[in-house]
């Protein structure tokens, strides 16, 4: 039973089983491997991808809860605060095994086009969802702040 | 810079050295066996018809690419930045020329020198054992770019010099790029020796260059093995035991097979594997699967089972691991006595990729994708499983998303298991991906083990320690591992370090070690025995110097006196932190401890505030470190970061727990880990230093636990002695 969505601004119909994470269908139907797996349960945000600009957990959002909608990963992010994201993740150096970066980078992103000069309370509370074992979350805080400040410029 | 996985055939390589003593010029053929995402990651040039490679460790292309070869798996440590470094240093390449590949399964080329004759990495040693290698490896090649200049040029090699990948003459008249002298420096013998750059000359080392690996794992491109992808793949599932040691008795296939999309139900010593067209048939697959299990020989107990058997343990005469004087009876006769005893649970690893290798199998071959941390150790065990030459099998070593100990094991479990399910499935060359859930993850054992420490000291008259007495109880890693060579007089050194060789002046010291069993397996776990030794060691000093009247920092600084290094980054995390500037305020914290782990010094204060519900907040890490030469002090700052949240997470929360041999926790809402709101601020200072460098990817969770508890006891006058802090088990 294929399922019809908007993947990076491009409609694509994924023929998988209705009830397939988003995740997987992102994966291993449309072939995007930026969206990684981590946990399953949405414990960890390491499968994190916008769905109408809202960041979600792709691994418990079955295929057919998307239907027609706009979903964008790792590799459709276009938008100004995005390009800013992944330009201070490299100005800071944020990764370091890097798993989970993609999903860091999908939050982060949305945490700044709802709000461009977030605190570190904000960024904590937006950020929290999205486990990192490197622990690079100093880094992570830090990478915000320069994005912030540049896509203000 | 880029990077990408070794994809050169081994048997064109090989070839390839054949002339081992010229560095000879081929028509390199690249073979891809495997099409598709390996392509995009950058291959060798197909122009580049001349290539100068001199060694196992770099070759140059015509178009002036220099190609380094890692030996040393890249698992977020930096370590393809450091080895990109050194050579490149040695060289004068051109820095924005230079990109990392990964070595093929090797011994003979790629061993790692700290291990002996295996190919891996670990104990922080991937630049500590290929320093001078790498260096060796980049003058010599730079020797033979400026002799095949002094050639062409009719110039002698004195009046030439070699800078950001071009070799000119003093003279300012001739240059050439290192792509114009592949040609000419190929047909050269590579010489003996070359001279190294005196350190004062160092163009790279030193500074903060940028991570090789960071753009790309910023855009989603970086390939982990969760990535490949390969014409026919299928993915597999496998059901393990729900206790440690239990087997398959029988299973029923029927609902599983009845998955759409599951292709394949196969028995495998480890379990039962389903393999399916994707993930998520298998995952389906695996929940319908129902098997019968035989769990006469399954360890049945609980953590506190085992606890209590250690705590019994430690009253018993255990085996000697260092002796100074006489400890028992400086203690008997000392006119103070303290005493204390902590338990620490087992942790698992939970790197964020939970492990996957890919096996493409067939009767007389046997390919492998894996973030490989031990290539040989897996090649061997592969082969073994496959029932193939260890030369048959070939290992792409990938990134893998993090490690933290668990990918570098002597049985190779997960390569293992893969191979077995390719095996079952008919060896037939479909490529078969093995893929492990976060519950398989967090329920899938080798542990860092449980272990209970047990510790008295004597306080002379003006509080200075004259005995102390440590005992250690838990299970061995290395036994029954091809490790277990490193067993010195029946002690597991990975059971000890940190404790045996503290570096504190005290005259009679001796401690003891009572080697446990049973039936979960174990296995190193980030900073390997000073993850628990440092804790009890570094909490025991505080105690010590709590009960002589004196500060935390001081009593330390003066038992180090004769231990420079130790106290240099004692002394200089406590400047930075302002220890002496004076108490904190109510409700606040500080608390101090050092450790030596991998030849490498960390010193930490971290600072608490604890609110009127009793509510810890760790505000400020201040770490100090020497690893020798400091290679790039941004990975070495990283490291540090991430060691401490990652020793936090494992301080304040980290237990894998047994109740009847079940393990109680499946998944990150149960074995919880660090998160951002939970991060501190950490500042990271460095000693600058000559001596050779050593590792950073795990001394920086030594000393994070210990500083911790005694910065809450600093705050809240109490101290805690179970793991993890977190479950409130503070005495006073």
């Amino acid at each position: 039973m294929p399922t019809t969505i908007i993947l990076n601004d491009k409609s694509v119909t994924l023929a998988a089983e209705p009830d397939m994470p988003l995740l997987w269908a992102i994966r291993e139907i449309a072939g995007l491997h930026g969206t990684k797996f981590g946990c399953g349960i949405a414990m960890c945000g390491a499968c994190t991808v916008h769905l109408d600009g809202e960041p979600i957990r792709s691994c418990v959002t079955p295929l057919s809860a998307v239907e027609g909608r706009k979903v964008t990963t790792i590799e459709g992010l276009q938008s100004r605060a995005g390009k800013a994201v992944q330009a201070a993740w490299i100005e800071v150096q944020v990764p370091q095994c890097g798993y989970c970066q993609s999903g860091q980078i999908m939050s982060a992103t949305a945490l700044l086009e709802k709000n461009a000069e977030p605190t570190d309370a904000e960024i904590d509370s937006a950020m929290s969802g999205n486990i990192c074992r490197c622990a690079t979350y100093v880094r992570i805080r830090a990478a915000i702040h320069t994005a912030s400040r540049s896509a203000k410029a | 810079m880029s990077v990408r996985s070794n994809d050169t055939q081994r048997t064109t390589r090989r070839t390839f050295l054949k002339d081992s003593g010229t560095a000879a010029i081929a028509a390199l053929t690249v073979g891809f066996e495997w099409i598709g995402w390996s392509r995009r990651a950058g291959a060798v040039p197909a122009d580049s018809a001349a290539l100068f490679m001199p060694n196992a460790f770099l070759r140059v292309a015509a178009d002036g690419t220099v190609t380094v070869i890692a030996k040393h798996v890249e698992l977020g440590q930096g370590s393809y930045t450091g080895i990109a470094t050194v050579v490149a240093e040695e060289l004068d390449a051109d820095w924005t020329r230079v990109r990392v590949e990964s070595a093929p399964a090797d011994a003979k080329r790629y061993a790692n020198l700290a291990f002996g004759t295996m190919q891996g990495t670990g104990g922080s040693s991937a630049m500590a054992n290929s320093w001078m290698q790498l260096r060796e490896a980049g003058a010599k090649a730079r020797a033979m770019l400026l002799t095949a200049a002094s050639k062409q040029w009719q110039i002698p090699v004195s009046a030439l010099t070699a800078e950001n990948g071009t070799v000119s003459d003093l003279a300012g008249k001739h240059h050439a790029t290192f792509g114009d002298l592949v040609k000419s420096a190929a047909s050269l013998a590579v010489p003996e020796s070359a001279k190294l750059k005196d350190p004062k000359d160092f163009k790279l080392i030193g500074r903060r260059l940028a991570r090789v690996d960071v753009p790309a794992k910023c855009d989603g491109t970086a390939q982990f093995t969760l990535d490949v992808e390969l014409p026919g793949m299928l993915v597999a599932l496998l059901a393990r035991p729900p206790r440690f040691g239990a087997t398959v008795r029988s299973f029923d296939p029927g609902a599983a097979a009845a998955i759409p999309g599951v292709v394949k139900i196969v028995q495998v010593p480890r379990g039962v594997a389903v393999i399916a067209k994707n993930f998520w048939s298998a995952k389906k697959g695996r929940d319908a699967l129902i098997v019968d299990w035989d769990e006469t020989h399954a360890e049945k107990r609980g953590s506190s089972d085992i606890m209590q058997e250690y705590r019994r343990l430690a009253e018993q005469p255990a085996r000697s691991a260092r002796k100074d004087g006489d400890a028992r009876s400086a203690i008997g006769s000392a006119p103070r006595k303290l005493s204390a005893s902590f338990e620490f649970p087992f942790l698992a690893h939970a790197p964020m990729e939970p492990l996957d290798a890919v096996v493409k199998l067939t009767t007389d071959s046997c390919e492998i994708w894996a973030g490989d941390q031990f290539q040989t150790v897996d090649q061997a065990n592969a082969a073994r499983t496959a029932g193939l030459d260890p030369q048959r099998v070939n290992i792409h070593t990938l990134y893998a998303g993090g490690s933290f100990g668990r990918r570098a094991n002597p049985g190779s479990d997960y390569i293992v298991e893969a191979v077995s399910i390719a095996k079952a499935h008919g060896a037939d060359g479909t490529p078969i991906k093995l893929q492990w859930t976060r519950e398989d993850d967090i329920r899938g054992g080798l542990y860092r083990p449980m272990y209970y420490h047990k510790l008295e000291a004597g306080l002379g008259p003006k509080g200075e320690i004259t005995g102390w007495h440590h005992v250690i109880v838990g299970q061995s890693i290395l036994t029954g591992t091809p490790f277990a060579a490193m067993f010195k007089d029946g002690i597991d050194s990975t059971s000890v370090e940190g404790a045996a060789n503290i570096a504190y002046d005290i005259p009679n010291i001796s401690v003891e070690l009572a080697t446990t069993q049973n039936g979960v397996p174990v296995l190193w776990w980030r900073v390997v025995g000073s993850s628990h030794t440092t804790f009890a060691v570094e909490a025991f000093i505080d105690e010590a110097a709590h009960a002589a009247g004196e500060d935390a920092f001081a009593f330390r600084a003066k038992l180090l006196a004769h231990h420079p290094r130790m106290k240099g980054v004692l002394d200089l995390a406590a400047e930075k932190a302002g220890w002496n500037s004076g108490p904190l305020p109510q409700g606040k914290g500080r608390g101090i401890a050092v450790a030596e782990a991998f030849k490498t010094f960390v010193a930490q204060v971290v600072e608490v505030s604890v609110d009127a519900s009793g509510q810890i907040t760790v505000e400020r890490v201040v770490c100090a470190v020497d690893c020798g030469t400091p290679i790039n002090p941004d990975v070495i700052a990283a490291q540090m970061e991430g060691g401490i949240g990652f020793g936090l997470g494992a301080a304040l929360y980290g237990a894998v727990t047994l109740k009847d041999g079940r393990v109680e926790q499946s998944n990150f809402n149960s074995y919880r880990v660090l998160r951002m709101n939970e991060m501190p601020r950490v500042e990271v200072h460095i000693v600058p230093s000559t001596e050779p460098p050593t590792g950073v990817g795990e001394p920086g969770v030594a000393p994070l636990g210990p500083a911790l508890a005694n910065a809450i006891f600093a705050a809240t006058g109490k101290r805690n002695y179970v793991f993890p802090l977190a479950n409130g088990h503070l005495r006073s």
